[in-house]
């Protein structure tokens, strides 16, 4: 199945608010991750998307169908987008039966034919014999679930997830970012996921769009977006770790030496780099591999010399925070942390290969 | 309880009732346009509307008796056209406890309306749902609480009424005479029985309304 490309070019700007303001966006087949702090205008994005919301001006086109274009007048409303959206908070109607919930959408076929596609889309995401259930006798989880089979069950033409997880409580998250992922690949719809959290984009998303102030910055594989910036504020919204202002010094075959406080550091070579100018030096914590002295491997070409500040555990894992010559963020998994006897005051050596050291020339 | 009084209870209840239906669709959808709407001048209906509620009932009265009566521009329409005569009749009493009731309804509803929240209905809308259907199948049913608390105040304001009743419809036994004119009409005859009687009817009936619909609006926090 191919599915038509979404289109956007529009603006849309609050009483006092921020402006959105979506430049050129291209949403093809599978999943689409808007990715964004909150403010940055990801749901206002989505309810646009989903004909809730009406841009200022621009225009928005879904294959030959045009559903928005400001300088002609025309506005396709919700109604006739054929969409299925699922807000953040689900929104199922707490009057109707879950099965009532379900059927709402398909109000245009026979009964019979209505009743089959609802036991189905119930039986795919596991809600059977809750048909009689209204919403709020429904787990967090369920609901999730209802909601995505009341917006799937009409096979619409594209699909459009408000942070689907931000509702439910951590381990429910877990469990259930695993099944969307396949209950999705499985529908083979469109989609369009909101978030704010990084592994739920990785795991969930074909590709990531990410969102700034209103605007779309960076769009790209999931990894790449989050490991290669193309600027400073892109850096910043994904929460890389370790930015710090460094130096070019030569660049050659690809590669370039920066130095980032008295540390030379071997990185690729991007676009817009000059010998002598200046760049951000940016490092994922999950990047960097700590070892005892003499202990390292001989693969990784940077070798810095650090001291443990501080040990942060984080669920799984622990955030060490250290310092050489320069600030260093490292994300190590528990037992990785127990093997290595990890103390504040430690020296380590902190190893981190070259194509993930990436660098951001200043006047990008 | 004699069959007088009997016919007197019924007729008041059938005379609130019908000024009920007639009321109802369009102070529904008054209510729901105020409750969604914004336009320049909405202050000016909403005044309007709620103006029979503060004003002397009998001031209602003589409006409407000056709009329905057979020289009135409604009134005489009704009469050249329809051969139908509204004043002095059962007509009168309807019309003027759908104008005193109006304003209940439509303040009760219009509360309901806007305490359903707008995620429901635009959702309805993504789901292909056109604006007669969302009303239909998401509005009302969420605002239904509050919507029949209003009808059972509005229904109990129909059974209280005097002043505009009196100056519309008269005070005819058997044909315009509603329970609190009957027990004027009592007082007036110095049968204090019989108007205590049918005041503890009133305040029975009453009562049992109120009560309804402070349950049912109780029930909905």
């Amino acid at each position: 199945m191919t599915s038509p490309q979404l289109s956007a070019t529009f603006a849309r700007q609050f009483p006092n608010g921020p402006e959105i303001a979506v430049d050129d966006l291209r949403l093809g087949g599978g999943v689409t991750v808007l990715f964004g702090a909150s403010g940055s205008g990801k749901t206002t994005l989505l309810r646009c998307l989903a004909g809730l919301e009406r841009p200022d001006r621009g225009r928005i086109l879904m294959g030959e169908t045009t559903w928005f274009d400001g300088a002609r007048k025309l506005w396709l409303p919700a109604r006739a987008r054929d969409v299925g959206f699922v807000p953040q908070d689900y929104a199922l109607f707490p009057h109707l039966t879950v099965a009532r919930n379900v059927a709402y959408g398909l109000s245009g076929l026979s009964a019979l034919e209505r009743t089959a596609r609802v036991t189905e889309a119930l039986r795919w995401l596991g809600l059977e014999g809750l048909e009689q259930r209204r919403p709020a006798e429904l787990s967090g989880g369920q609901q999730q679930r209802v909601a995505l089979a009341r917006a799937t069950v009409r096979r619409p033409q594209w699909l459009l997830l408000d942070e689907p997880f931000a509702a439910l409580d951590t381990p429910t998250r877990l469990r259930l970012r695993g099944e969307l992922r396949q209950y999705l690949r499985q529908l083979a719809i469109p989609t369009v996921l909101v978030t704010h959290d990084r592994f739920e984009a990785l795991a969930l998303g074909d590709s990531v769009v990410v969102l700034h102030a209103g605007h779309n910055v960076q769009h790209g594989a999931g990894h790449e977006v989050f490991s290669r910036p193309v600027n400073l504020a892109v850096a910043e919204v994904t929460a890389v770790e370790t930015i710090q202002p460094g130096r070019v010094g030569e660049i050659r075959d690809g590669l370039a030496t920066v130095t980032v406080g008295a540390r030379p550091l071997s990185a690729l070579a991007v676009a817009g780099l000059v010998p002598g100018g200046d760049v951000y030096v940016c490092i994922r914590a999950e990047d960097v591999v700590l070892t005892r002295a003499g202990a390292e491997p001989a693969s990784a070409r940077n070798r810095l010399p650090v001291t443990v500040r501080s040990l942060a555990p984080e669920g799984p894992q622990v955030r060490v925070t250290l310092a050489g010559d320069f600030p260093l963020t490292a994300l190590l998994t528990r037992s990785a942390c127990d093997e290595l006897a990890l103390r504040p005051g430690d020296t380590l050596i902190a190893l981190i290969k070259t194509p993930q050291v990436h660098l951001i020339p200043f006047t990008r | 309880m004699s069959s007088a009084e009997w016919q007197l209870v019924g007729f008041s209840l059938r005379m609130a009732l019908a000024s009920l239906l007639l009321v109802l669709p369009p102070g529904l959808a008054l209510a729901w346009w105020l409750a969604k709407f914004n336009w320049p001048g909405k202050t000016i209906l909403e005044t309007l509307v709620t103006l029979p509620l503060v004003l002397p009932p009998v001031v209602t009265g003589l409006v409407l008796l000056e709009l329905f009566g057979r020289h009135g521009p409604i009134g005489g329409w009704l009469h050249h056209t329809l051969g139908l005569d509204v004043v002095f009749t059962w007509r009168a009493v309807v019309l003027a406890l759908a104008a005193m009731s109006l304003p209940l309804l439509v303040r009760a509803a219009r509360t309901a309306f806007e305490e359903v929240d707008g995620k429901y209905e635009q959702l309805a809308r993504t789901l292909g749902a056109g604006e007669w259907r969302v009303f239909f199948t998401i509005t009302l049913p969420l605002a239904r609480r509050g919507i029949l608390a209003g009808i059972l105040l509005a229904f109990a304001r129909s059974l209280g009424e005097f002043g505009a009743t009196i100056m519309v419809a008269g005070n005819i036994p058997g044909q315009t005479m509603t329970l609190p004119l009957a027990i004027y009409q009592a007082v007036q005859a110095d049968d204090d029985t019989h108007a205590w009687l049918l005041a503890g009817i009133s305040a029975l009936i009453a009562f049992a309304a109120v009560f309804t619909s402070e349950k049912l609006l109780g029930r909905r926090k």
